[in-house]
């Protein structure tokens, strides 16, 4: 089943009345774990409405231009067959990994190559998980992204259906990625709202890796909200590529909440999109955690990609480490903000954050704005920003051993992009994303 | 047919209209080693950078020959092809380049001009390490990204390694020597006399003479004012170092009236 928003009405307004049409019906075929937050989030939403530019939080985005598009919301509907073959140009050679495949938002099984688990680990689709694992659910799902103060958390948990589940129990390791391949197919301009929750319990270990591709030219914007949860002494490596080509928009936000002594480490790769937003949020609920936050833009045509970071410090002596890179060709624009929120008495926090960016056209733009706000005294938190262009006394220095001024030039923005996608922590899949940045990159000379 | 012909040569730099050269002559045969002093400003670096070709500088009059050939026709990398090597006052710094890397496309590069196979990865660490003993550097070096946090030193000696790795047939050192304790003045001074021989020339560009009780020229040049005004052999350099410049100043102000 599927609802067409009506253009007639106010962005907003179709939304809240796809809501209550299906509300009765459709929507209440979902598991109850993931439901129970829907009407208070429709609620929140009617109030907050579509962010405007007005926003600070959205002066340099404007996604209220690209949802009010007539989008059609796919809501109980089965989704297009798609086979082996479509799905094979996405799958990383030599990554051995638990792979689920998710179609428009919904998990496909027949293209799902989980394999054998480690035992009481759950890999699965995010509604079966709410039927078969609601202890962990209700205790982990909607407790991180915030639905009540961000608009498009609260019209996601309002239309929740479904999306990836990853749950590692107490002192499991997962040795092999967790690999979830979104893939978009229609030939209809979809919106879309996938759901994930991950959740790492105590002293265990995992690695997730998520890539976005598409299927379809038709115009889509996915309203992802991914949420984390990592338990003390937990580490997790969270892993987003972005690349759905030209007229996929999103707003993907991924919310993880820390214990004492855990390490989380994320990274974003926008490759490809129209107008993507991120918002990337980690709270250091414990003392001790390290968290990391890596991103890496590489902007062509008129891609809009939009990084917002907020990095929550309200337990002591935890650190942090920042560092998005945008290499940004044609009239590509970029926008990095991230904060930093210390609160009082959390003290020796080590806070560090840096958004450096090559601009290689005179149409491309960066918009960087690094926020602190502490309330503690013995902290150390640094930020910087850097906009350039390609050092050209580097470019000569490598003509002058012989390497041609092409291949001198795709060597400096591969250096430059390598310092975030070394973070990459499995070889598999940074070799994989680093050969198709370096495709990009000679493009670009 | 020398290696190097330099023929009243005057080059400034573009954008400025700032003259630095007014007539450089000067010819090296293979296997022979000059040094080129002067004091600061007389325009020994722009000579270095007009060989290498700097983009920025301008040649406006006279010709360079290299093996006979015109050099100025020829981009940055084609002259590296060829057998021109330049060590950099200031080595540049390029993190996230790792210096294997780096390396393996410079060497398989001028090899590929130079008519030999690509040597493969086996091959290609043992051939750098080879070198890298060869001129005493730590091999661990070789690990990191070029340059990145090498201290003055280590950066000036890693520009004698990568001399022994691309095998050209005229090496100019651009005040290698500058900066360097007595240690990695000799390390440097060493790598200079092993690396010298029948086939390959150098131009040692020097501020000082101590450099040169390492190494024994064939011929040391004065530069003053964008040419060179003085030639003479080794006791010239230790002329120069007792006495300064002022006397070869005087010199040629009386030959010019």
């Amino acid at each position: 089943m599927t609802t067409a928003l009506d253009t007639d009405s106010d962005p907003k307004d179709r939304f809240i009345s796809a809501f209550e049409v299906n509300h009765g019906q459709t929507l209440n075929g979902t598991s109850a774990s993931i439901s129970k937050q829907r009407e208070d989030a429709i609620e929140h939403f009617a109030e907050l409405g579509i962010p405007t530019n007005d926003l600070e939080l959205w002066k340099y985005t404007n996604i209220a231009k690209i949802i009010d598009r007539p989008y059609t919301l796919p809501l109980g509907a089965e989704p297009p067959s798609v086979d082996e073959s479509d799905i094979a140009p996405f799958l990383i050679d030599d990554m051995n990994a638990h792979r689920v495949v998710l179609v428009n938002g919904r998990v496909d099984e027949s293209l799902s190559d989980i394999g054998e688990l480690p035992s009481g680990v759950v890999v699965s689709s995010l509604a079966q998980a709410g039927d078969e694992h609601p202890d962990v659910v209700e205790e982990h799902y909607g407790r991180y992204a915030d639905y009540e103060d961000d608009a498009m958390t609260a019209l996601n948990t309002a239309f929740v259906q479904d999306g990836a589940f990853a749950y590692v129990p107490s002192g499991t390791i997962v040795e092999k990625p967790i690999f979830f391949l979104h893939i978009t197919a229609s030939d209809e301009d979809l919106f879309l709202q996938p759901r994930h929750l991950f959740v790492v319990e105590d002293g265990a270990i995992a690695k997730i890796v998520e890539a976005q591709h598409a299927l379809t030219d038709a115009q889509t914007f996915t309203n992802t909200v991914g949420e984390a949860f990592v338990g003390e002494r937990g580490n997790l490596d969270h892993y987003l590529f972005q690349d759905e080509g030209h007229s996929a928009s999103q707003v993907h936000t991924r919310a993880a909440q820390q214990k004492d002594n855990s390490v989380y480490s994320t990274q974003a790769v926008t490759y490809t999109g129209e107008v993507i937003r991120n918002n990337a949020t980690v709270e250091a609920d414990g003392t001790f955690c390290e968290s990391n936050l890596f991103g890496l833009v590489i902007g062509k045509d008129d891609m809009h990609v939009d990084n917002h970071t907020r990095m929550d410090h309200v337990q002591p002596d935890c650190n942090s480490n920042e560092l998005y890179k945008h290499v940004l060709n044609d009239e590509s624009t970029a926008v990095f903000n991230g904060k930093v929120y210390v609160a009082r008495g959390s003290q020796r926090i080590d806070a560090y954050q840096q958004n450096d960016t090559l601009v290689m056209d005179n149409d491309a733009q960066i918009y960087t704005k690094p926020e602190l706000e502490i309330y503690a005294d013995d902290v150390e938190c640094s930020h910087g920003a850097t906009t350039g262009q390609v050092d050209e006394e580097g470019v000569f220095y490598l003509r002058s051993r012989g390497i041609s001024e092409r291949q001198a030039r795709i060597l400096m923005l591969q250096a430059f992009s390598e310092e975030v996608l070394s973070e990459l922590g499995i070889d598999a899949f940074r070799d994989h994303v680093t050969e198709l940045v370096r495709d990009r990159f000679a493009t670009y000379v | 047919m020398a290696l190097l012909e330099i023929e009243n040569l005057h080059a400034g730099v573009e954008d400025e209209d700032i003259k630095i050269l007014n007539g450089v002559d000067l010819t090296l045969d293979t296997g022979q080693l000059h040094a080129i002093m002067g004091p600061n400003g007389s325009g020994k670096s722009t000579l270095a950078a007009v060989l290498a070709g700097r983009e920025e500088y301008e040649v406006l009059e006279g010709e360079i020959l290299f093996q006979g050939e015109d050099l100025l026709e020829l981009e940055p990398e084609e002259r590296a092809e060829e057998g021109i090597f330049l060590a950099f006052q200031y080595p540049v710094e390029l993190p996230g380049v790792s210096m294997t890397n780096f390396l393996k496309e410079a060497v398989n590069s001028v090899r590929e001009a130079r008519g030999q196979d690509e040597l493969s990865s086996a091959d290609f660490l043992k051939y750098m390490r080879e070198k890298a003993s060869l001129v005493d550097i730590d091999a661990d070096l070789t690990k990191r990204s070029v340059n990145e946090g090498f201290s003055g030193g280590e950066k000036k000696r890693n520009e004698i390694f990568q001399l022994a790795m691309l095998q050209p047939k005229l090496a100019i050192l651009d005040e290698t020597d500058s900066g360097l304790d007595i240690d990695a003045l000799q390390n440097v001074s060493n790598g200079v006399n092993k690396l010298w021989n029948e086939e390959r020339g150098f131009l040692v560009i020097t501020h000082y003479e101590r450099i040169l009780q390492y190494i024994t020229p064939d011929r040391v040049h004065v530069m003053l004012d964008g040419e060179i005004v003085h030639s003479g052999d080794q006791e010239l350099a230790h002329k120069l170092e007792e006495k300064g410049y002022d006397w070869i100043r005087e010199e040629a102000a009386a030959a010019a009236a």
